[in-house]
């Protein structure tokens, strides 16, 4: 087993990966892919942890990480289906209707 | 020989990490995104959590990333046309590095706790990681297992109210 140490540095890559996706593209699918990276990134912290201490709760908080991603990907992509329906278009810089 | 292989899965989650974020077709992004799934995954295998990563590669690679494509493929999107948003991309990049430098800072600078739970990783290989997590899940955690259903129900309204055209 590798140490701690190199798995949150991963993690932190990966993390630091997804954020620059989120705050650079316009393509409202691929922030949200960009989100999902996020979340696995955190999802491997937490199941580094979880090894290192020797206990299970971390992965128990997975399972709960990745049910939220499943309702966020099921409400999310409704979202952007009834946006397109309305702009023909899923870039974030169509999303203007309250904009002042 | 653990760490040349730790070193060259973690090269290819980041590579298809960066692809993820510079494709200009959205379907290159997703299929990258399901190649970083499945490194996680790998890791998974190393830290002990077999079932972690069969429920990574599931659900995650399986059934989320399906459900992305299909949403990719149903709405036809036109590849980015060439805008110039140099500025964006910079703050951008700005940010998540600094995002990247703080976290390894705090994580190089600070020192986790010693091991304290019972569960190395002969347990884990002796008893079953599989059953190990049940037992979790079914005791400590029954009460946030039963409210997850209730989140997976909202979604599921929510999901065929916000698609139907007329309600």
């Amino acid at each position: 087993m590798e140490n701690l140490n190199s798995y949150l540095i991963v993690s932190a890559i990966l993390f630091s990966i997804g954020t620059i996706g989120v705050l650079t593209r316009k393509n409202a699918i691929v922030m949200f892919m960009c989100i999902e990276l996020m979340l696995n990134a955190v999802n491997l912290t937490f199941v580094a942890f979880s090894r290192y201490l020797g206990n299970l709760d971390g992965q128990v908080f997975v399972f709960f990480v990745m049910t939220v991603a499943a309702a966020e990907a099921a409400v999310g992509l409704a979202l952007m289906i009834a946006f397109y329906n309305n702009r023909e278009s899923i870039d974030v810089d169509d999303v203007n209707l309250m904009k002042w | 020989m653990e760490t040349l292989f730790f070193a060259i899965i973690t090269l290819v989650a980041v590579v298809s990490a960066i692809l993820v974020i510079t494709c200009k077709n959205p379907i290159n992004s997703a299929l990258s995104l399901i190649l970083t799934f499945f490194c996680l995954a790998t890791y998974y295998v190393m830290l002990d959590a077999p079932f972690m990563a069969a429920v990574q590669v599931m659900v995650y690679a399986g059934a989320i990333m399906v459900l992305i494509v299909f949403v990719i493929m149903l709405l036809n999107v036109r590849v980015d046309a060439h805008k110039k948003q140099t500025h964006k991309v910079a703050l951008g990049c700005i940010i998540g590095l600094f995002t990247l430098i703080n976290t390894a800072f705090l994580i190089f600078k600070s020192r986790a706790a010693m091991p304290m739970g019972p569960y190395n990783g002969s347990i884990i290989k002796q008893i079953g990681h599989t059953e190990l997590i049940g037992k979790e899940m079914f005791t400590t955690f029954l009460l946030p297992f039963e409210i997850t259903s209730i989140l997976l129900l909202v979604a599921i309204i929510g999901a065929v109210i916000l698609a139907k055209k007329k309600i």
